[in-house]
């Protein structure tokens, strides 16, 4: 195995020299730094053309340049490692060192959430196969792949922003609206749950009628200005969470997974809510959150002690899961009520949803914001940018998903589990869900990387910047240390995230052995 | 002896199956069943609509042959606005009416259907414009990667040894930067050369998922037994990969392309969006899209009828790869309607009784 994964390193080595210098010499040949000062009038153009030529070594050939700037990469080992400067004499090191961690932001809540609703849409497709459901579900996947972000993006600046912005300023929900919404929410929840036609339509009209009655709430609470979901609406999402866990990990037969999850997921959201509030205000943010982290899985453990007397794993982890969900929840929470002073600001003035940008900089101008009402800002602006690219991204999810589970339920073993009786749940979850997740995982993993590249788009729409900015100045200006930079980053994450997923693949999947040969 | 074999309903379903095949070719069988995709054959209607719309409604000249359009405008003119019935005051709205039953007057294309620009040029004849550099790219860069990708691939997978290492080393290199730092580089210096230049650059770089494809197809071809039979009856490689090995690879190479395709039409818009791509006064759909996004708000049309022809393009071409890649599968079992169940049932009953 070790020798493996040593000779997949010397490979990846050898492929990070090859297209490195495929790339240099592809940009140097195509690209004329002096083409601007060719053109020049001014008297003192050739004094700067000599200047130009002698800074970027124009008087070597692009293959023996491309070694000045190798020598500056191998210095890692000698330790005077160096990527070289722009051409605005910046070291491009720290030009990155600024610019990834705008992307990992932006690119890291997208990627999250297309993989969440895209298995979970994928899956659900391929449990109702050939349904209404299923064709409506391939369809949109496949317009997602279709669209263009730019061109998606010009949509939700308008639609999400702009006139949400509107809607915002004086939100009254039309009845036409309400209709129009709640329909919608009914033929979608009729198209998952499915069942004889009578279930159908009982599930479609309760549908309906709860999502309009739930707007009308909403509306009436003037919930769009002062969001909240204060002690009675954690009270029952604790419920819901409990139920619906339970439900998918051990199903609700399970009494004793059934009340730890309730207990801990009351603890935490019902009965604590008030003392998790002050919890929340804890000055050091980061010591707080590593603190429930861990706070989280002792009370799941407590809570499997006390309920279970046998098999108390999986009960510890229901538990544990929904007090997680919980734990989402209250930060949500916490947000909402950051809302109305985030309104309020003079930087904001009831105009919430930005269409450009990463922050809003004015912000602390007006005095000092809390921590929350920050991260509000923050959150706001990665609305567009994480739907755009959510969007965009988890339609292939949902093909890959439902791809793989298919294949996985015509397997023997799904057929012997539902021959020796176990429940649907059983078999969805723990037989062939498990198993449609072992390429589904590599997947991931190689996404992960390949989306840091698949950023620049977007973060030209909508104004960040961040990696796709130091490449656009790259091109833009001739500035072929500052492109060698951002390409080493994103292709050294590609083939990492490559060797990952493939060492991934094989301790997951027994079947398939890497190292033995070829 | 004579056992009445049980009529299992699998074997009936099969029974069906096995008659719709019956005597018929590979090629036959793969495509019955793509016309029997639904929606692959209704994209490929829309997809001819639209080539037949966009190349015949402008001059196309290629090479000597020039072919006169027969829409009024070209892309370079610009007519003077139209003021007349725009809603707001706008000028140069279209006046393309689709809906008869609400205002009355039927169906108008008028004088500027998709509206025109804030400085009068015809709109239609824009878009009509973008859309044949589009899918001009488009083909360019799908014919040449399928051409190398398949060529590497071939070779790497049929020799092996220190082909089969050179080539995928070689591509490993190229797959590794991503292709839209690629085609920036390429298109930023390469685009003012015109587009077919530039479809044609793309396109030398475009190959390297196919050929990975294709060796691992040939790789697992080449040891089936008719390869080894044409092998031992003295036949040559070339002949083994043209006439052996290649028409049973053939599907994958189909679908690979048209997914490539697909891939290639948002790749060209957005590179001529972030202005490395096509440039002015040349037009692209991505191209045009830039242009005019900031009129969103005041002309809407400007924004819409590119998007409308991008998506439409490239989820028809979507939709048919699909479609191939369920016809070539061997696997795929359609799902039997209830009248094939009727007709197939009497099929079967039949055939069980003469046996």
């Amino acid at each position: 195995m070790l020798s493996y994964i040593a000779r997949r390193i010397g490979a990846l080595v050898v492929i990070l020299f090859g297209s490195s210098f495929i790339l240099y010499n592809l940009a140097a040949i195509s690209a004329d730094p002096l083409e601007g000062l060719r053109q020049s009038t001014e008297p003192n153009a050739k004094a700067l053309m000599e200047s130009l030529s002698r800074d970027l070594r124009l008087d070597l050939p692009p293959p023996l340049r491309y070694f000045l700037w190798l020598r500056g990469v191998l210095g890692i080992f000698t330790g005077n490692f160096t990527l070289g400067e722009t051409r605005e004499y910046q070291n491009v090191m720290t030009e990155l060192g600024t610019a990834i961690p705008v992307t990992v932001r932006l690119v890291f809540a997208a990627t999250i959430i297309a993989i969440i609703l895209g298995v979970a849409m994928g899956i659900v497709s391929a449990l109702r196969q050939y349904s209404r459901f299923d064709y409506s579900m391939t369809f949109f996947a496949f317009l997602m792949f279709s669209l263009p972000i730019f061109w998606v993006a010009v949509l939700l600046k308008q639609y999400m922003a702009i006139e949400f912005n509107n809607f915002l300023s004086e939100p009254n929900i039309s009845i036409s609206w309400l209709v129009a919404i709640s329909l919608v929410s009914g033929i979608f929840w009729a198209g998952v749950i499915s069942g004889n036609k009578r279930q159908v339509a009982l599930i479609f009209l309760g549908v309906t009628v709860a999502t309009a009655a739930l707007i009308w709430i909403l509306d009436a609470a003037n919930w769009f200005i002062e969001p909240q979901l204060g002690i009675i609406g954690m009270t029952l999402l604790s419920v819901a969470t409990a139920y619906g866990i339970t439900q998918l990990s051990t199903g609700v037969a399970n009494k004793e997974a059934l009340r730890s999850a309730l207990a801990v997921a009351l603890l935490l959201g019902a009965v604590g809510y008030f003392p998790m509030q002050a919890v929340l205000e804890f000055s050091n943010k980061g010591l707080m959150f590593l603190g429930l982290l861990v706070l989280v899985p002792l009370l799941g453990f407590i809570a499997s002690r006390i309920f279970a007397r046998v098999d108390q794993g999986p009960v510890m982890r229901t538990a544990t899961l929904s007090g997680y969900v919980i734990l989402v929840l209250l930060f949500l929470d916490r947000l909402m009520q950051a809302w109305l002073p985030y309104m309020e600001s003079d930087a904001v003035n009831f105009r919430p949803i930005p269409t450009i940008g990463q922050s809003k900089a004015e912000l602390t101008l007006y005095g000092d914001v809390n921590w929350w009402v920050s991260t509000l800002d923050v959150m706001v602006h990665l609305i567009l940018p994480t739907v755009a690219l959510t969007l965009i991204s988890f339609a292939g999810y949902i093909r890959y998903s439902r791809g793989t589970l298919l294949e996985v339920l015509n397997q023997d073993y799904i057929r012997t589990a539902r021959a020796k009786g176990l429940t649907e749940r059983t078999v969805i979850m723990r037989h062939a869900f498990r198993n449609t997740m072992i390429p589904l995982t590599t997947i991931m993993v190689a996404d992960f990387a390949g989306i840091v590249g698949g950023a620049i788009i977007t973060e030209r729409v909508f104004g960040w910047t961040g990696m796709g900015t130091l490449f656009n100045k790259a091109i833009t200006g001739f500035d072929l240390n500052l492109l060698m930079g951002v390409f080493l980053v994103t292709a050294t994450l590609a083939v990492l995230a490559n060797l990952i997923a493939d060492l991934l693949y094989s301790a997951l999947d027994p079947r398939i052995r890497v190292g033995s040969g070829k | 002896m004579s056992i009445e074999k049980e009529v299992m309903p699998g074997d009936k379903e099969d029974a069906i199956r096995n008659k719709e095949t019956e005597g018929l070719s590979q090629s036959q069988i793969v495509f019955r069943r793509f016309v029997r995709h639904r929606a692959a054959m209704i994209s490929v209607f829309v997809l001819l609509s639209i080539f037949i719309l966009v190349f015949s409604a402008l001059d196309f000249s290629l090479g000597p042959i020039q072919i006169p359009g027969w829409w009024k405008f070209s892309y370079l003119d610009t007519p003077e606005l139209r003021f007349e019935d725009c809603p707001g005051g706008v000028t140069g709205c279209p006046t393309l009416d689709m809906i008869p039953f609400l205002d009355g007057d039927g169906v108008v294309v008028g004088q500027h259907p998709f509206g025109q620009d804030n400085i009068g040029r015809d709109y239609f004849a824009l878009v009509m414009r973008g859309t044949q550099r589009s899918l001009q790219v488009m083909i360019i860069i799908g014919f040449i990667a399928a051409l190398i990708g398949t060529v590497v691939g071939a070779l790497a997978g049929y020799f092996r040894g220190w082909i089969d290492a050179l080539l995928m080393r070689f591509t490993d290199f190229i797959i590794v930067i991503p292709a839209i730092i690629i085609g920036s580089v390429i298109g930023y210096h390469i685009g003012n050369l015109g587009a077919i230049f530039l479809a044609f650059y793309l396109g030398l770089f475009a190959w390297t998922g196919l050929s990975r494809l294709v060796r691992g197809e040939f790789l697992t071809l080449r040891e089936r037994e008719f390869v080894d039979a044409a092998r031992v009856a003295g036949a040559s490689s070339r002949r083994i990969i043209f006439k052996h090995i290649l028409p049973n690879a053939i599907g994958v190479i189909i679908v690979a392309v048209t997914l490539l395709m697909a891939g290639a039409i948002l790749l060209e818009t957005a590179l001529s969006y972030l202005g490395f791509g096509v440039t002015s006064p040349d037009v692209s759909l991505g191209l045009i899209i830039s242009q005019y996004q900031e009129s969103f708000v005041t002309r809407p049309w400007l924004f819409w009828w590119p998007g409308v022809f991008i998506i439409t393009i490239a989820l028809c071409i979507n939709f048919i790869g699909d479609g191939l890649r369920d016809a070539f599968d061997p696997r795929q079992r359609r799902k039997l309607s209830l009248k094939d169940k009727l007709s197939g049932k009497r099929a079967a009953d039949v055939e069980g009784s003469t046996k």
